[in-house]
């Protein structure tokens, strides 16, 4: 699809899919050092993250999933404070009390990272209520998996969503397709009886659209106008982006089976080796990214390497901060039920 | 002091918040239930029809929606009518209001009232009964509020409103009717503070919600035999006022207590591990519970009535206490 996006916004773009894809690539390997339980990686998944995020202004309001990492990133979340939390350090956003599965940044406008199928859906429909009752035009996007499709409070947040014309985006990120994780033995991450998951919302009279969750240009184009019809007060709209999942979560697979990514490889596929060789050249949303940018001249080669090598040296100092992180006061362990 | 019935101060309480703060809307309408009261929350929805909303019947959807409203800054009240249903959103209520704030170590609040009639109503039968406090207190993050009169639930009404907290306000149809002698002026009653509804040196009676008026009429027969007996109403189960319950039976050196909810783990049992805990040297004979024996409600009229908490009950058990 052609780019609308303009030389800064596709910059930005592609250092937010750079700061995802190395973020995660070290919590793989942070994870051999300590044993943080689990986490549900977005590799595979970054465009669709990255881009949404270009469309929305600071003060619109955020909810995702136990696939949190590349929303918060993409939102410009602290990576340093997100290894602190993951490694439930004094200096993580949850202080501790969140970890992976619910890394939440408020300040990011992101009011809740629930690790329950379907439950930030939920919660989203009343983040539009009380953003539409506030009348100052922002609106919530509310990025969640295809398995949420298979909750019923998911239909019930539609239903009042579009019954009350809530300024919500529906942003379902379809992952089901992943013939690598299908391989290794991952389960499907959903079941559901229609073909196609986009359908379902329109039944409720949900404006509804269908993308291709890997290119960029794509979900910029169906994002952007969107958001613009739900901030101009046209009720909810409901994207189902889809993508190949890649590999990546514990505990079922706590493996990077792709290896570590080469920007590179989007022109020289001679540096893929391995079984995936082909699903990157096809899936890998960051390599089609560079290999597209790159055709159109949008940045040079050296220019490339220089952004991914200053992505990396921040990743490296991140890991360094949240390592160095203090570990919780156990006299802390009963405190923070109530708000004050 | 003018005399109100319990449903006209719970409306009041709820006009007076909405007045005071623009932020609070009203989603489900059930507040008072199906019974003679519910013209009044008509009241409610003429002097803000904006802010009061009549939803499908959607309980973990609404659920969702008042906490995340919450979250953003709004002040919702999410109307379950019947306790029972609020079983349908009970991931909502218990894995996402209860926990936001602390999972998200302090960042999220989560600032709502649900409101819910519990308990036995006359033929409600095994699905429209259910007392979900004690369930609801089992997890952490929720504050409790059953309030037994017009002048409690109309102060604790709009304390609840003000929390920063998720807060279950828990009402029961049998009290709806009930008057009492409410202040004029503008009041509130703070979470965590318990009431001494009766004072007594022989026994002590503790209850909560509809127990409590139940318990007034034993301690009046009580009374007759020369039995002083000590109402302690608890108001609010989450917080608790400890302080009010050890003091009491401290003094009195005997307990009941008193509750709807059902026996196992229920309010009587965390009340009565409480007592043994922190009173056990006071103790003169043992705990009683008085609860809803551990069986569903019954449609038929005679089987509901025998599982009710009666004023004869209570003084049984009390006389029974004092001999022993
Ligand atoms: C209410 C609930 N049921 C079950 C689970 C276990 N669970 C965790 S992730 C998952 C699959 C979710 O798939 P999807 O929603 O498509 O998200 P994805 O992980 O693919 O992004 C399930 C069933 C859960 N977290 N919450
Ligand atoms: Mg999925």
């Amino acid at each position: 699809m052609t780019n609308s996006l303009n030389i800064e916004q596709n910059l930005a773009i592609l250092d937010r899919m750079l700061l995802i894809r190395r973020f995660e690539e070290m919590l793989i390997d942070l994870d051999q050092d300590h044993d943080f339980g689990h986490y549900h990686l977005y590799i595979g998944e970054e465009a669709t993250g990255a881009t949404v995020v270009e469309s929305l202004i600071p003060t619109d309001l955020l909810l995702t999933t136990w696939r949190n990492h590349g929303h918060l990133l993409a939102r410009g979340t602290n990576p340093g404070r997100m290894v602190a939390e993951i490694l439930g350090r004094v200096d993580g956003y949850n202080k501790g009390r969140g970890g992976t599965l619910h890394l939440t940044d408020r300040e990011a406008g992101f009011l809740s990272t629930s690790g329950l199928v379907g439950g930030a859906v939920g919660l989203a429909a009343g983040a539009g209520f009380a953003l539409k009752q506030a009348g100052e035009g922002n609106i919530c996007v509310v990025f969640f998996g295809d398995g949420s499709l298979e909750e019923g409070v998911v239909f019930e947040a539609m239903n009042l969503a579009s019954l009350w014309s809530l300024p919500v985006l529906f942003m379902c990120e379809n992952n089901n397709s992943g013939a690598i994780s299908a391989q290794e033995g991952g389960f499907p991450s959903s079941e559901i009886a229609a073909s196609q998951i986009s359908d379902i919302p329109k039944s409720l009279n949900i404006n509804s659209k269908l993308v291709d969750g890997a290119d960029v240009a794509a979900v910029h184009t169906v994002v952007t106008e969107a958001v613009s019809n739900i901030r101009s007060g046209n009720g909810p709209v409901f994207v189902e982006a889809y993508s190949e999942r890649w590999p990546g979560s514990r505990p079922l697979w706590p493996e990077q089976a792709t290896g570590v990514t080469q920007v590179a490889s989007a022109w020289d596929e001679s540096l893929l080796t391995g079984e995936h060789k082909e699903w990157i050249i096809e899936f890998d949303p960051l390599i089609r990214f560079i290999r597209n940018q790159l055709a159109e001249g949008l940045f040079s080669k050296d220019e490339l390497f220089d952004r991914d090598r200053k992505i990396q040296t921040q990743i490296t100092e991140a890991r360094a901060f949240g390592e160095a992180s203090a570990l919780p006061d156990p006299q802390s362990a009963l405190d923070g039920v109530f708000a004050a | 002091m003018t005399k109100i019935s319990y449903a006209q101060a719970l409306v009041d309480g709820m006009r007076e918040s909405m007045e005071e703060d623009k932020t609070i809307s009203l989603v489900g309408t059930n507040v008072l239930g199906l019974g003679p009261q519910r013209p009044l929350i008509e009241k409610v929805r003429d002097d803000f029809p904006d802010r009061v909303f009549d939803p499908p019947c959607s309980e973990a959807g609404l659920a969702s929606l008042g906490i995340g409203a919450a979250m953003a800054g709004a002040r919702p009240i999410i109307d379950f009518g019947v306790g029972s249903f609020s079983l349908l959103a009970w991931c909502q209520l218990v894995a996402e209001a209860g926990v936001a704030h602390h999972m998200s170590g302090g960042q999220i609040k989560v600032p709502m009232v649900f409101t819910m009639l519990h308990g036995l109503r006359g033929g409600g039968g095994g699905q429209h009964s259910h007392s979900p406090q004690a369930m609801l207190w089992n997890n952490p993050g929720i504050e409790i509020v059953v309030p037994s009169t017009p002048k409690d639930v109309k102060g604790l009404f709009k304390a609840a409103v003000k929390s920063n907290n998720p807060t279950a306000i828990i009402s029961h149809s049998r009290l709806l009717g009930v008057e009492g002698e409410v202040p004029e002026e503008d009041y509130f009653i703070e979470l965590g503070i318990g009431d001494i509804k009766r004072p007594g040196k022989d026994i002590s009676l503790i209850a909560s919600s509809r127990s409590v008026i139940t318990a007034l009429e034993a301690a009046e027969i009580l009374s007759g035999d020369g039995i002083e007996a000590e109402i302690v109403d608890l108001r609010t189960l989450s917080p608790l006022d400890k302080n009010i319950i050890i003091e009491s039976v401290t003094k009195t050196g005997r307990a009941i207590v008193i509750d709807e909810t059902n026996e196992s783990c229920g309010v009587a049992a965390e009340i009565s591990a409480i007592i043994s805990e922190d009173a056990f040297s006071s103790l003169k004979s043992p705990i009683k519970r008085i609860s809803r024996p551990n069986v569903p409600v019954p449609a038929s009229p005679l089987l509901e009535e025998c599982l009710d908490i009666t004023a004869e009950k209570i003084v049984t058990a009390a006389r029974e206490l004092l001999e022993s």
